[in-house]
């Protein structure tokens, strides 16, 4: 996908055009085309449920009204997505639950915050084992031949979303909309605001905490 | 005792610079290094492994419809808003 070209694709001008002449067939395929997508990210910034679902309604009633005024300078889809970020963070402010702005880069800068236990690794100080220190000393098990069957059991996935659901804010918006919704990094950068190597800190650490619990789980 | 080469990566350097290695982000000397420490150490490919199940895995979460309340209620709206 292509943001800021300056030019919208023709797909996205006749969806446009459509809304902008109230088809009402054309809304209703949007809507249910982008829904839960805006719903996972909703839930990113506001892990309660009945918030979340406001604000995705927010987000439609802003599209209503707003599409005369679209002006085709990003694609509809990230016009779309950056209002629905306006108003979670719109509302995390008002009620004080985030630090406007610069929260993302300030939780990517922020205190190191290891992929793996430093405690599985041989330490430096080891009496035995010092020239292997930094290698593992408890170290990862097979998750078996193919545990693709499972990772995709409802067990499974639902124990995905309680990990995604307790990481950090930054981490859990980054995490949803690059490896949940799939999107390319120059997107979600440019939906969320933050820089390449944030959101790569962010993806890290999510990543890395997100397998932390399908280990405990699979060697539960 | 199998000797290390000198600038071998450490597996507690490795499990860091999984994701730059996915994204391809790292400099060629860097990807040099983390491939040369996979192809002698079975727990970092393991680890590896694990880090593309579970992308995998989050890939394929299924998506919430929206309640036919909900989609009601908003094709109400978008009926009645005048330009
Ligand atoms: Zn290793």
């Amino acid at each position: 996908m292509t943001e800021n070209s300056g030019e919208l694709d023709s797909a996205d001008a006749g969806l446009v055009a459509a809304l902008q002449r109230r088809d009402e067939r054309v809304f209703t395929d949007v809507v249910t085309k982008y829904h839960g997508q805006l719903l996972r990210l909703a839930l990113a910034h506001h892990p309660s449920r009945a918030i979340a679902d406001e604000i995705v309604q927010e987000t439609w009633l802003a599209v209503v009204q707003g599409v005369d005024r679209f002006e085709g300078r990003s694609s509809f889809k990230t016009w779309l997505f950056r209002i629905l970020v306006n108003r979670a963070r719109t509302r995390a402010e008002r009620e004080g639950r985030m630090v406007p702005f610069s929260s993302l880069a300030s939780e990517a800068e922020g205190d190191d915050d290891p992929a793996v236990s430093p405690d599985r690794f041989v330490p430096a100080d080891h009496p035995e084992w010092s020239q292997w220190a930094g290698h593992w000393m408890v170290a990862p098990k097979s998750w078996g031949e193919s545990p693709e069957q499972q990772l995709i059991s409802r067990e499974t996935r639902a124990l995905i979303e309680a990990a995604i659901s307790a990481l950090p804010a930054g981490q859990r918006q980054v995490i949803t909309l690059r490896d949940v919704e799939g999107w390319p990094s120059e997107h979600v950068c440019n939906v969320l605001e933050i820089s390449e190597t944030n959101q790569r800190v962010l993806l890290h650490r999510a990543r890395s905490r997100v397998r932390a619990a399908l280990e405990r789980h699979f060697e539960g | 005792m199998t000797v290390m080469p000198a600038d071998e990566l450490t597996c507690q350097e490795v499990v860091e610079l999984v994701t730059s290695y996915l994204e391809e982000r790292l400099a060629s000397e860097d990807r040099r290094r983390f491939d040369e420490h996979l192809a002698i150490c079975e727990f970092c490919t393991e680890y590896l492994r694990q880090m593309r199940l579970t992308i995998g895995a989050l890939g394929a979460l299924p998506e919430e419809p929206i309640s036919s309340d909900a989609l009601a209620e908003l094709q109400k709206a978008f009926r009645s808003f005048k330009r």
